[in-house]
């Protein structure tokens, strides 16, 4: 008889056992939005506990960038890996986690087509939710990928002056930036029709504007109308900073255009999200 | 209007060129479960689906317990919920984690929302399979699951799209029985079906809709009666009385006369004016003058209609109107 739940053929439904469950209690007030969005988080870490392979791409890769270019261009362009190290970490550190972004993309256009997310989107709780949800479980695992690359970077040498204090501002900007950023996948996963696409325009969209910065050299190494796009480059304005705060030297000017960038993204972005989430 | 869990009047959506909802006017009693019956594109999802809030209507107007499903989507959401006609479930969780999640999200504290989602397991027989992903679950599994997830807050207004499809018949019984007592606890059910047995068995009334339109309403009995009193099916020995057996039967229930596949059966529908003693004093002349042209029956019955002769004939019906237009 121990089968009876696992069979599923031998159930028969009992009226006195499923009245009792649809007695109707006093239903419980509707979740806070923070609650709500909250909880959509602890599904996004169920799903990693699940499937652990899945943080393959925030620590992996991440530790792959960081000894690939440090010892590629450490040579040739600042005379040796290690004094090339103080330059590259911060820049590296967000390549990789605005990179990781994309998957958030991924995955909501993977779960869009789940009949689940139909009981998402009838549930009477503040609508963002589900998205909000996902971005916080994806800010863990870009404290992840983050917190891998500064061990990996302070192991090979890193010695930030800003201290442990200006590299946890430094990533804590990094993390902010990266939730806002996200909206723009959140959309694009919402938009376009297969995981492929979603991926393909990712590529598109952050091969240059990771590589056309400030990460890797100079930008005043570069020919005028590349600086002109460099200049402009959300990017160059986030390693910037968080270069500054790294460095224990804060950039007012690139910390504001940060936050300026971020809030952008999060209104631009967010509502068109919304606006697809509700028409889906 | 309390009588009244759903009303709905010249419902539009057009997805490109296809208009999935034509102009359906509903009106669905509260209390009791209303089947929503016809083929596959017959616009029974788009329907739930702009009911239960997940799609805006192109055009004409649905209310949910008098709350219009557009400017007040968030009422509307409060009252219902909704089993999709692919599991609202996620794969990827356990099933105890899903409903923990689904009753934190209807406000539960923690504690509370572990308890109820133990007690649904219990009630629908899910205790051991609820620490293992649903991914592993069978289909009438899942669907109970499903079911209970819907009844997390006990909803006013059940939407369950083709709940039943791809299961065996175990299973669905299972669901039909999960259906008949969450009913009796005052929760209106729509269902959608495209099963005759199904709407038969479960539901009050049922509307018969095709192309996005409304092609029949009334309870089970009255569409059948709505097609005729009934049918008379004859099972002849001799295939080489068929002919002879045809003529007779036309001639006496003055009605057309169709020749099953088998060749030894004929079947004939009777239009007695819905008055069943007509149809059974036809129907025993009739056999009363077979017997006196010397063809041996082998079987003989009269029964009523079932839902699918209806759905052929309404849609027959219509299909006939269509041309003539």
């Amino acid at each position: 008889m121990s089968t009876t739940a696992e069979t599923g053929t031998t159930y028969e439904p009992a009226t006195d056992a499923l009245a009792t469950v649809l007695a109707p209690g006093a239903r419980p007030p509707r979740p806070s939005a923070w609650s709500a969005s909250i909880t959509f988080g602890w599904r996004a870490v169920l799903k990693i506990k699940h499937v652990p392979e899945q943080l393959f791409d925030v620590t992996a890769f991440p530790l792959m960038m960081t000894l690939m270019f440090t010892y590629l261009f450490g040579g040739a362009l600042a005379g040796s890996p290690t004094e090339y190290l103080q330059y590259l970490l911060p820049g590296i550190m967000v390549t990789s986690v605005v990179m990781i972004t994309m998957y958030t993309g991924l995955e909501v256009n993977k779960d869009i087509e789940k009949g689940v997310f139909d009981r998402f989107r009838t549930l009477p709780i503040w609508r963002p939710a589900t998205m909000v949800g996902y971005l916080l479980g994806d800010v863990m695992r870009y404290t992840i990928a983050s917190t891998v690359i500064l061990l990996v970077g302070l192991v090979m040498g890193f010695r930030p002056s800003g201290g442990l204090v200006g590299a946890v501002l430094g990533i804590l900007l990094l993390l902010g930036f990266s939730f806002a950023f996200s909206w723009v996948w959140t959309m694009f996963g919402l938009l376009l029709r297969s995981e492929k696409s979603v991926m393909g325009v990712s590529m598109m969209v952050l091969f240059p504007l990771t590589f056309l910065s400030n990460v890797y050299v100079q930008p005043e190494t570069m020919p005028g109308w590349l600086q002109v796009f460099v200049n402009l480059n959300p990017i160059t304005h986030l390693v910037a900073a968080v270069r500054s705060l790294m460095a224990g030297t804060p950039d007012g000017g690139a910390l504001i255009l940060v936050l300026v960038w971020s809030v952008v993204f999060i209104g631009a972005f967010g509502s068109i999200t919304m606006r697809l989430y509700n028409r889906k | 209007m309390p009588d009244l869990a759903i009303q709905t009047s010249g419902l539009v959506k057009t997805f490109d060129k296809t208009r999935a909802v034509d102009g359906l006017d509903l009106a669905v009693p509260a209390g009791a479960v209303y089947g929503v019956l016809g083929p596959n594109g017959a616009g029974k999802t788009t329907a739930v689906r702009i009911l239960a809030t997940l799609l805006r209507p192109d055009g004409g107007e649905a209310t949910v317990f008098g709350h219009d499903v557009v400017r007040e989507a968030d009422a509307v959401r409060s009252r219902v919920s909704m089993t999709g006609q692919y599991a609202s479930v996620d794969d990827e969780m356990t099933g105890a984690e899903n409903l923990i999640l689904l009753a934190r999200l209807l406000g539960h504290r923690k504690p509370a929302a572990r308890a109820r989602a133990a007690e649904l397991l219990e009630a629908f027989g899910l205790t051991e399979a609820g620490g293992r992903q649903v991914k592993t679950y069978s289909g009438g599994m899942r669907r109970r699951l499903d079911i209970a997830a819907s009844i997390l807050n006990t909803p006013d207004l059940l939407f369950l799209d083709e709940p039943t499809t791809g299961l065996d018949p175990r299973s669905r019984n299972q669901v039909w029985d999960i259906v008949r007592i969450v009913v009796a606890h005052g929760t209106t059910v729509l269902l959608t079906t495209q099963y005759l047995e199904e709407a038969d068995r479960l539901a009050d009334r049922i509307a018969v809709i095709d192309h996005g339109r409304l092609i029949a309403e009334g309870t089970p009995g009255e569409l059948k009666s709505s097609v005729g009193a009934g049918s008379v099916h004859v099972r002849l020995r001799d295939p080489a009385t068929r002919t002879e057996a045809e003529r007779l039967l036309t001639e006496i229930l003055d009605t057309t006369v169709y020749r099953e596949s088998d060749p030894v059966s004929l079947t004939a529908r009777i239009t007695g004016n819905g008055r069943d003693e007509a149809a059974a004093e036809q129907a025993s002349r009739a056999l009363a003058q077979l017997a006196a042209a010397g063809i041996v029956v082998d079987d003989f019955s009269l029964g009523q209609p079932n839902l699918d002769e209806v759905f052929l004939a309404l849609t027959d019906h219509r299909a006939t109107e269509e041309t003539a237009a």
